[in-house]
């Protein structure tokens, strides 16, 4: 089997430990997180793991089904690329005098459709959204320039199919 | 306002008191029905002993002489009552001494409650004396654990822990207390846990699946059954005889599905894996529907996945999805307590025999029987085999006893001769393979079943990693038999040494203390035996007796476990010598 981009998705309760038991999942079976991503979810209370790997369908399923079985989560799901809508947001810190004496990375800002966030003396920043491919050209294009500082965030993403968690929840509710 | 994550038992009688945490804790084992557990006292953890020590007349407290004992004696408890084990240490080098415990209960499904005591809670992060990141360190090997830094989280936390350890898959939950959690006082009130909004732990039974499953078995010309734990713990022992009975399907069984069906029934056709019987190894890659059990094709089950019962369709019955697919494709997989899923199959299954099918069993049982079982059990060479000496109890003990093994050699054997009238009676260290389970999980075992006999067999080496725990025989006068079968070496290692690298024995030879003097330390009668006349006359003996009893079978240095399906290799490819 092939190894793929994978977006794993997961709903949990916000409970202190958590991340700690579903890295441990990755952990034990020796495959990397090539990016992590923590947030609130649409549901109050909830949170929203978005965990990208890179391995085979086999081991994806594997994990999810692991993941889902830790009792305060509520629903895992897995998806391709293709099934997801998908960012990733990068700031690039670089040094003030190259936006005067280099035309080409005011043009650079243009094409790549990022934005300038903040001038300084010394350096100024582009913050810029979009896929890892986008990210990744702009990276290059940059780079020999000179780049002070580059971060970029985990993925953060949402399925083109419905993920049900209202819907599991109030079944919870509705038992009682 | 949070969001109710959690279902109670509303309790109409329930009265308001203010109490300490540690006495809370007492409360809240009380309310789940413990009256026994096992532990070891240490500073962070000394308000809850000390509450312990004034409600000893409704909970008994056993000090066991090192915290792994502790786990392994509330896991033999629980195996054999399939109530919830609890065990106790404090923060530190006690809760990381309840590691290998946990991770035992966690592979074998075994409900365990863990309460560990912990530094206050100003105190945590500062690498304070005894201080350890339990919940960090047990998490991959608990169901769910918990830190509780308030008194008043005591209650839900408590409840919630023994409704996840033994519901659905049962397992093992760590509860850390800080010590200020014990002592602050709080309003208690206590109701128990019924559901968790965000765990599953029975997947309801799906009709459709069921059907398809029915219409496979009843169609099948070779059917096999392997069973796991799963028969056990969903309490499905019923429902597995009548659907064996009215189906005529052989049926198999892993390791801990042992004793689940009555040894000697007809169709029960031995045990499948590494050191399983030759007939349902052999035919698991000639059967046309495998049906899986509460089983969990574990490596030492299956052998080569690439060559496991690659003809057959597989129906997989489990209570855990997370298993589904997860060593061997199922085509059809029943989600749910094996109890209610057989119930609903049952109906649907047509009466048949499969006589002919049958007979291939038993024409590969006659071939082990010749080859080995018979050299095994009834040995015409001068020294004692362990097969031998497992027959002999099986004769004593009408079959009846409850036998805990350890692990290596003799657990092997243990489990292919012991013969079980009754389910619960197979308490063993599957998953894990925990050297020194057996002594601790014995005295568990024992309290847990006390109408019952518990016999104990243990090699010399797993003997010496918890012999400690005679401390605790010797104390309470627990009536366990300990039968120690001496080959003077680590047997198991010494096989795989000797059948693949080629003879060289690297510390696997032990040289081994006076066991009977060691025994007769703690005041416990033994004996110690090397021919077949004395062990007849011992084995009757210690049977008989109502007190503890330590045997020591001098047994043949350097014999093999056979059948055996080499690491990796298919479970066609078994070897007979």
């Amino acid at each position: 089997m092939e190894k793929e981009w994978f977006t794993i998705s997961v709903y949990s309760e916000n409970n202190v430990g958590l991340l700690n038991r579903i890295s441990g999942i990755f952990l034990k079976r020796h495959i990397n997180i090539e990016s992590l991503n923590v947030s609130k979810s649409e549901i109050e209370g909830v949170s929203k793991f978005t965990i990208v790997v890179y391995t085979t369908e086999k081991w994806t399923r594997n994990i999810v089904g692991q993941i889902e079985k830790q009792i305060e989560v509520i629903k895992a799901f897995y998806h391709t690329d293709e099934e997801t809508i998908y960012q990733e947001s990068v700031l690039f810190k670089i040094a003030s005098n190259l936006l005067f004496d280099e035309r080409q990375i005011q043009n650079i800002i243009k094409d790549n459709n990022s934005q300038i966030v903040t001038v300084a003396r010394d350096f100024f920043v582009i913050a810029k959204s979009g896929r890892r491919n986008e990210i990744n050209e702009m990276y290059d294009q940059l780079k020999p320039f000179g780049i002070m500082q580059f971060v970029r965030t985990g993925r953060i993403s949402v399925s083109k199919e419905e993920m049900p968690i209202t819907a599991l929840l109030n079944e919870f509710y509705q038992d009682k | 306002m949070e969001t109710v994550k959690i279902k109670t038992e509303v309790n109409p009688k329930k009265t308001k008191l203010k109490i300490s945490g540690a006495e809370a804790i007492i409360h809240c084992l009380l309310a789940e029905g413990v009256d026994l557990l096992y532990g070891y006292p240490g500073g962070a953890i000394m308000p809850v002993y000390d509450e312990l020590y004034k409600f000893q007349d409704k909970l008994t407290h056993i000090l066991t002489r090192h915290e792994q004992g502790a786990t392994h004696a509330a896991q033999g408890y629980a195996r054999v009552s399939g109530r919830v084990g609890v065990a106790m240490a404090t923060s530190g080098p006690g809760a990381t001494n309840l590691v290998t415990g946990l991770a035992d209960a966690q592979i074998d499904s075994t409900p365990m409650v863990c309460i560990t005591g912990q530094v206050t809670r100003h105190l945590l992060g500062s690498d304070a004396f005894q201080e350890t990141d339990i919940i960090g360190i047990s998490t991959p090997v608990t169901k769910w654990n918990y830190q509780i830094t308030e008194a008043s989280e005591i209650p839900e936390i408590m409840a919630k822990a023994f409704y996840i350890a033994r519901s659905g898959r049962p397992g093992p939950v760590l509860v850390d207390i800080t010590k200020n959690a014990q002592i602050d006082e709080f309003e208690f009130s206590y109701e128990k846990c019924t559901a968790v909004r965000s765990y599953n732990p029975e997947p309801k039974p799906s009709v459709p699946a069921i059907e398809a499953a029915a219409e496979l078995i009843n169609n099948a010309k070779k059917p096999l059954i392997v069973w796991g734990q799963g028969v056990i713990l969903g309490k499905a022992e019923e429902e597995l005889k009548a659907l064996v009975e009215k189906s005529g399907v052989p049926a198999a069984w892993t390791i801990m599905g042992a004793s689940a069906l009555d040894s000697e029934h007809p169709l029960n056709v031995g045990m499948v894996g590494m050191h399983g019987n030759y007939a349902p190894n052999m035919l698991t890659n000639e059967c046309d529907v495998l049906i899986a059990i509460g089983m969990r094709f574990d490596d030492r089950v299956t052998g080569s996945l690439d060559t496991y019962a690659k003809q057959a369709k597989v129906i997989h019955f489990e209570i855990d999805k997370a298993e589904i697919n997860k060593n061997v494709h199922a085509d059809v997989a029943v989600l749910g307590n094996s109890k209610d899923t057989l119930g609903l199959l049952l109906p649907m299954i047509n009466e048949n025999k499969h006589e002919a099918w049958h007979n291939e069993f038993k024409e590969y049982y006659k071939i082990e029987f010749e080859q080995v079982i018979n050299n095994d059990i009834h040995p015409t060479k001068e020294g004692l085999t362990m097969g031998e000496v497992i027959e002999r109890i099986n004769v004593e003990s009408e079959q009846k006893a409850v036998i805990v093994t350890d692990v290596g050699q003799h657990q092997m054997i243990g489990c292919r001769y012991a013969k079980f009238k009754q389910s619960k009676s197979n308490i063993t260290s599957g998953g894990l393979g925990t050297m020194g389970f057996a002594l601790p999980a014995a005295i568990g075992a024992k309290m847990g079943a006390m109408e019952r006999e518990v016999v104990a067999i243990i090699g010399d080496g797993g003997y010496q990693m918890t012999i400690q725990e005679l401390g605790v025989i010797f104390q309470h006068k627990v009536p366990v038999k300990i039968v120690v079968l001496n080959n003077d070496h680590l047997g198991m290692v010494r096989q795989w040494q000797e059948l693949f690298f080629d003879r060289r024995y690297a510390s696997t030879v032990m040289v081994n203390p006076d066991f009977v003097k060691i025994a007769e330390g703690y005041s416990i009668e033994a004996k110690r035996v090397s021919t077949r006349e004395d062990l007849k006359i011992a084995i009757k003996e210690m049977i008989a007796s109502k007190e503890p009893y330590f045997l020591e079978v001098k047994v043949e240095k350097e014999d093999n476990v056979f059948p055996m399906i080499p690491s990796g290799a298919s479970v066609s490819e078994v070897r007979l010598k």
